[in-house]
């Protein structure tokens, strides 16, 4: 479903602006510095892997790009507009921090939250809003629960709707925070293949993850971070060993075939740090 | 049988009574439900208690109750929303010292009046039987602009209530929308002080909100619910007080709980009468297999 949003002009080759902008942003985050001069730039239609271990700044990344979180310096632009400006330019899922999932919400009326907009707060739901809700439950696979209370769901199934939810937005930079950490791999799969289709229609896609060799097949690009940008660029120029010993702190063998990649993220993990959800896959 | 509800319609204050605990009791159920979601019965309990000694000095200076306990109420509201910014003291033992001071200063100016214990009990427990046709109006009013308000923001304020990050993310003010409904909640808390008084005031919000929850599993029915529950509860309590002679405000409280319980024991869904039977159920079948 192409939907055009008003507005957008149709991104002219040479002067379009990067889809994100990031100029020597830092972060604080209480007395701890999460972010130091990240400085680059997201290309419209690029589908992009953010990795680096747990408290690597992954998530204020994708925040710093919402606008929600202060700058401590720098700036950031999307499609050449402050955060603020481009609000209705993404479509966002966050991490499961701090949802209240026993609320008595049904699976459908958690994804047409993804239709509201600032202007239009204080009216009920569209027939427009209900078709486009109508569409993102079905392309996660969800059609027929879209009674069922939000809370009852499995906890793949309350992803795919958070999935849905974020489709319902229909952003054309879509972030996602770790949207596979601990899901079944039916709902993996429908990600992938979701991901794929944007990817294809040319959307933006920024997705942080703990899980590299996913990133490696099905990013095009990787933006390694811990607190400062590390690397930036396609997967096997930024996939070396000197990038990742300098992002997961360890050395590891690195070899090209595909199972040295297996063996270090093995080692990657046992360095990893305790606050990934207990579900979190690495290999 | 029809007596039972006509005899007392031919008193003009008991008409009065009914439609004030009605006007109470729908706007106090359907704000009840974001008390419930959102886990602000103490906050609420915290301001019910604060907005005490403003209702007692309006009392002693003979001015509108409402007034004085609206001013304390929003300065309390305020209070604590502003704390929730700073993460200095823990939220919840900030709230209980300064409500309960508030109270102890609410209970000491009250004990300078000479009808002291009668004035006490009135304001503690409310007398609904007094309202007076103004009383109705600010009700009706002040009642009826929470109700609108909380009605049409419902969409951000249930966002805002489940996924925080996600109404941060869409550019929600999540911070002016929480005061805006403790503010919602203190003015309401205040309306409803007249029916049954500080100390019962919270059971009206909390009390059908979760008898709703236990009803029902969609949002939107839990509001209507409560919302009907909230008026029952008060026109019921109020007729079970009359013809019973005891208190008013705590007849209408304990009509509530009544409902509650009764949905605990028998609800389809969540009750516990249900549960224990389709346990024993289970048990048979394992036993016959």
């Amino acid at each position: 479903m192409a939907v055009e949003i008003e507005g957008r002009k149709t991104p002219a080759a040479p002067a379009a602006p990067p889809a994100l902008r990031f100029e020597r942003v830092s972060v604080r985050l209480g007395e701890r510095l999460a972010l130091r001069e990240i400085d680059f730039a997201v290309q419209a239609g690029a589908f992009v892997g953010l990795i680096g271990p747990n408290g690597s700044g992954k998530s204020t990344l994708l925040r710093a790009a919402l606008g929600v979180v202060p700058l401590a310096d720098g700036r950031v632009e999307v499609e050449g507009l402050s955060p603020d400006e481009a609000r209705d330019a993404f479509a966002y899922l966050p991490q499961r921090r701090q949802v209240e999932i026993d609320l008595p919400l049904r699976a459908w009326d958690v994804v047409l939250m993804g239709r509201l907009r600032r202007e239009r707060w204080l009216r009920p739901a569209s027939r427009a809003d209900k078709e486009v809700a109508s569409w993102a439950l079905e392309r996660v696979g969800l059609a027929e629960r879209r009674n069922a209370p939000i809370g009852e769901l499995s906890f793949g199934q309350q992803q795919r709707v958070f999935f849905a939810r974020a489709l319902a937005q229909e952003g054309r930079i879509i972030l996602l925070d770790e949207p596979m950490n601990g899901v079944d791999t039916q709902t993996q799969d429908i990600f992938v293949e979701l991901l794929a289709g944007f990817h294809a229609e040319g959307k933006t896609i920024v997705m942080a993850t703990h899980d590299l060799n996913q990133a490696a097949a099905i990013c095009d690009n990787l933006c390694v971070l811990n607190q400062r940008l590390l690397a930036y660029g396609p997967v096997e120029e930024t996939l070396t060993e000197d990038v990742l010993a300098e992002a997961y702190g360890v050395h590891l063998h690195f070899t090209h075939r595909d199972t040295g990649l297996d063996h270090m993220l093995e080692d990657a993990h046992h360095h990893d740090g305790d606050e990934g959800p207990p579900g979190a896959r690495l290999v | 049988m029809l007596d039972w509800f006509s005899d007392p319609l031919s008193f003009r204050f008991m008409r009065l009574a009914l439609v004030e605990v009605v006007v109470v009791g729908v706007v106090a159920g359907f704000l009840g439900s974001y008390v419930v979601l959102r886990g602000l019965a103490f906050v609420g309990d915290a301001i019910a208690h604060a907005v005490f000694p403003g209702v007692v000095i309006a009392f002693l200076a003979n001015v509108s109750i409402f007034a004085g306990g609206a001013a304390f109420g929003v300065l309390t509201a305020l209070a604590i929303s502003g704390l929730s910014l700073t993460r200095r003291v823990r939220e919840d033992t900030a709230i209980g010292v300064v409500f309960a001071g508030a109270f102890a200063l609410g209970v000491v100016l009250i004990s300078s009046s000479p009808g002291y214990t009668r004035d006490l009990t009135s304001l503690l427990f409310g007398d609904v039987l007094a309202v007076t046709t103004t009383d109705i109006y600010l009700s009706v009013v002040i009642g009826g602009a929470a109700f609108a308000v909380a009605f049409l923001l419902r969409r951000v304020l249930v966002l805002a209530s489940f996924d925080r990050e996600m109404a941060v993310a869409m550019g929600l003010p999540v911070f002016l929308l929480d005061t805006l409904l403790l503010l919602l909640i203190t003015l309401t808390i205040v309306i409803a002080l007249r029916a049954v008084g500080n100390v019962l005031v919270l059971a009206l919000f909390v009390t059908p909100a979760a008898t709703a929850r236990l009803l029902v599993d969609d949002l939107g029915r839990m509001m209507a619910l409560s919302t009907l529950l909230g008026a029952v509860s008060g026109v019921v309590g109020l007729y079970l007080s009359w013809h019973t002679d005891l208190a008013a405000g705590g007849m209408i409280v304990l009509t509530a709980t009544g409902i509650f319980v009764a949905a605990l024991l028998l609800s389809p869904r969540a009750g516990l009468l249900g549960r224990w039977l389709r346990a024993g159920g289970a048990e048979g079948a394992a036993a016959k297999a």
